[in-house]
This record gives C-alpha cells, sequence and structure tokens, in this order.
C-alpha cells in the first residue's frame, strides 16, 4: 500500500491505496471525481487529461503514487464562483461537444496549450489536440472552441 | 495489473542497489505503465527514479549536448540551448507521441525500452552519442542491442545521453497516423569527418544505413542518393507498411532530410 497525498482542485486528499492504482482509478473511484474520464485506457485517446503541477498529463497511464505530494486540476476543479472556465464557455458557445465523452480531456488539454501558447493557430491546436480523440469527429467546433476561448483569455 | 512494491530512492546508488532480476527501474512510465496494465510486464519492485536529481537536466558544452536521463520529452522540445545546437533534436523530441506524453517521458525511457519504432534511438547513433550509466560509458553503436534489447546489466542506471553536435543534421519521420511512432523515421547528422544516416522503425532495431551514409559522405546531396534501391529482407512487414515500401521510405525520407539540411 501506498499513502498519497495530493491537492485535488484546491484540497488536500490523502489515501492509503494499492501501489499499482492508476491516478484516473483514484480520482473517480476514491475521489468519486468522475468527470475524467477513462476512453481507450491505454494512451491513446486523452479522455483522462488532468494537470499535474499544472502540466497536462494522461491520468490513465500515471501511478497515484507516482504524483503523490503534487497538485492535481480536473474537469471538476475549472468552475471559479459557479462560473464556468472561459474554455468550459467557449466549448458551450461554439458547439465545441456532441456526446460529450471526450470533452473534460480536450478542456483540459486545450487549457494547458494555452498556457503555452497564447494565440494558437488552426494547425497548432491540430497539433496540440493529437492526443485527444472525438469519436463524434466533432474537430472543427473544438478547434473554432479553443479559438474562440485563445480570444477571451 | 498485478501488484508490486514501490520504492522511491533518493540517489542513484540506492536505486542500482534496489534492482534485481524482476524489477525496473521507473522514469516517465509511457511504457512501461501501459505495460504493465496490459499484462505484458510484471515486476515485484518498481523503482522511481524521476526524485533523483541528478539524473534530470540539459548541458550544452562547446561540442555536445548532454541530456540527463529523466529529462522530459518536453524539456527538450521546448529547449533554446538544445535548439541552438542541435536544432533536429528539439525537433525530434516535440514530435514524440503527444503533448501529454512528451510532459511525461524521458529520454532515458526511451532508449533504455529500444522500441523497434522508438524515434530518440535514432538521435544517438546519428549524433556518436555515449550514454552514460552509474558504471560506464557506452557508446551507441554498442548500446542498442536488438528488439527491446539494450547493453544495460542489471542494477545498471542511465544517467545522461551525451550527444556530439554535428555541423548539420534532420530528422525526418513517417509517423503512424495513430500514435505518431515511427513507422520509419531517418535522422541524418553531418560530421566533420562522415555522415550518418540512421534508420528506426525499418528493422527490428535502430541501424546505421552504412549505404546511404556512404553516399553522402562523398557527395551531401539528395541526387547522391535518388533512386537507390535499399534491401528490404531484413525490414519490418506489417498491416501498417510492407518491408519494399519501408525501404522505399527510408531512401525518401533521407532524401528530404538531405534537402532540410
Amino acid at each position: 500500500m501506498s499513502k498519497v497525498t495530493l491537492e485535488v482542485n484546491g484540497k488536500k486528499v490523502s489515501k492509503d491505496v494499492p501501489n499499482h492504482t492508476i491516478l484516473s482509478d483514484f480520482l473517480r473511484d476514491n475521489l468519486n471525481l468522475t468527470g475524467t474520464h477513462v476512453g481507450c485506457d491505454t494512451s491513446q485517446c486523452g479522455a483522462c487529461v488532468v494537470h499535474v503541477d499544472g502540466k497536462s498529463i494522461k491520468s490513465c497511464s500515471t501511478l497515484a503514487a507516482d504524483v503523490d505530494g503534487s497538485k492535481v486540476t480536473t474537469i471538476e476543479g475549472l468552475v471559479k464562483d459557479g462560473k464556468m472556465h472561459p474554455m468550459q464557455e467557449a466549448f458551450k458557445k461554439m458547439h465545441g461537444l456532441q456526446c460529450g465523452f471526450c470533452t473534460p480531456g480536450m478542456v483540459m488539454s486545450a487549457i494547458d496549450l494555452l498556457q503555452n501558447k497564447k494565440n494558437p493557430s488552426d494547425a497548432e491546436i491540430r497539433k496540440w489536440l493529437e492526443g485527444n480523440i472525438c469519436r463524434c469527429t466533432g474537430y472543427q467546433n473544438i478547434v473554432a472552441a479553443v479559438k474562440e476561448a485563445a480570444s477571451k483569455v | 495489473m498485478k501488484t508490486f512494491n514501490y520504492h522511491v530512492p533518493k540517489n542513484v546508488k540506492e536505486a542500482s542497489k534496489l534492482a534485481s532480476t524482476s524489477s525496473a527501474f521507473l522514469a516517465g512510465g509511457m511504457t512501461s505503465v501501459p505495460s504493465m496494465k496490459l499484462g505484458l510486464a510484471t515486476y515485484k519492485d518498481i523503482i522511481d527514479i524521476k526524485h533523483i536529481k541528478k539524473l534530470s537536466g540539459i548541458k550544452v558544452s562547446g561540442k555536445t549536448v548532454t541530456i540527463g536521463a529523466t529529462t522530459k520529452h518536453a524539456e527538450v522540445a521546448n529547449s533554446r540551448d538544445v535548439k541552438k545546437a542541435i536544432p533536429s533534436l528539439t525537433k525530434l523530441a516535440g514530435g514524440i507521441g503527444d503533448a501529454q506524453v512528451r510532459n511525461r517521458g524521458t529520454v532515458g525511457g526511451s532508449i533504455a525500452n529500444n522500441d523497434p519504432s522508438a524515434c530518440y534511438p535514432s538521435a544517438c547513433m546519428a549524433l556518436n552519442a555515449i550514454i552514460h550509466t552509474n558504471n560506464r560509458k557506452i557508446e551507441a553503436s554498442k548500446f542498442f542491442k536488438g528488439m527491446f534489447e539494450t547493453a544495460l546489466k542489471k542494477g545498471e542506471l542511465i544517467e545522461a545521453v551525451e550527444f556530439q553536435i554535428p555541423v548539420k543534421s534532420n530528422y525526418q519521420k513517417h509517423p503512424n497516423p495513430a500514435s505518431r511512432y515511427a513507422i520509419v523515421g531517418v535522422y541524418l547528422a553531418k560530421h566533420k569527418k562522415e555522415v550518418n544516416v540512421a534508420v528506426t522503425g525499418a528493422k527490428s532495431s535502430v541501424y546505421i544505413d552504412k549505404d546511404l551514409s556512404k553516399a553522402l559522405s562523398s557527395s551531401f546531396s539528395s541526387s547522391a542518393i535518388d533512386g537507390m534501391k535499399l534491401d528490404s529482407s531484413e525490414m519490418n512487414s506489417d498491416i501498417h507498411a510492407s518491408g519494399d515500401f519501408r525501404a522505399s521510405l527510408v531512401v525518401t525520407y533521407a532524401k528530404k532530410a538531405v534537402e532540410a539540411c
């Protein structure tokens, strides 16, 4: 067993979990934060993307014990004072989601893109989102949403 | 996934001592964690080496670029110092997997795994890299032994990779459209005395294509290798590309690399 202590969405949490516990399972099963989705479970699809110490990572391929002591932000942590994050607002406005399964990962990944690049081009957005797959194939509006958010952030 | 003992050693000596025939060092985990999840690999002990500070970082000297084993792909891709010294190396690092994989995956992990379609081994071969371990220094040409095999011994830990700065270089990759691993990747480096054309993805392990290297050493132009036919008998063949197609891709991407130099 490992004692895993994290700051998740600003709240300190500490749990004893088996050493092989995956971060996405830790978030979903131990903390009941089911906004982080698990799609392919093999680090291809990106539905599980969360931020660890400010950087986007795939939580389905990361051991919880491995990020012990880190700050983790999930999709649930984006709302501030009841208001959606500008990226969430942009996805809503530009119809950047259809079934919504890939959306948490898309949003978390896109926020990290804007941390790295303030006004990305369409090509840069598409390159960055290579690790996020939308099975509804709604990429046009996802790219439009990221551009919209970039103009607001 | 089968469970394991999880160790977080503070230094290399401690890490090496913990190693056994049923242990694995964990760096970014971008291959090892999915492999364990799929049941392709099981270990009794996982030795997390990310907290050993001396294993991370980038140093550029006059003739070499030295990258610590646990330095992440994103750090190399975004390094101005590396870009100035060996721009093709930042390009290679920035094209591995996707943004999230680059935020976790490491150079040491990539070369220790020696996946036949990994990008970094080709850079090591073309840039005459020296692999620094806790016991010795290994030339890249003696490090990569075969599919998923390296010269590393039990408990031997990669500390850093020292790349020789070439006169010119370029990396070209034909990526798998879903995972972006190299179906074929060609790393071309022109050094003062020789030209190295290292190829990944095409055979069971990275190799230097002697015919292409020789032709480009005598004349560094794409016309020198135009229309060259490579022996495809040892090339990988799968649903993504036949051996003959890979052989043709190697020449095509070597030409592209020369033209981009």
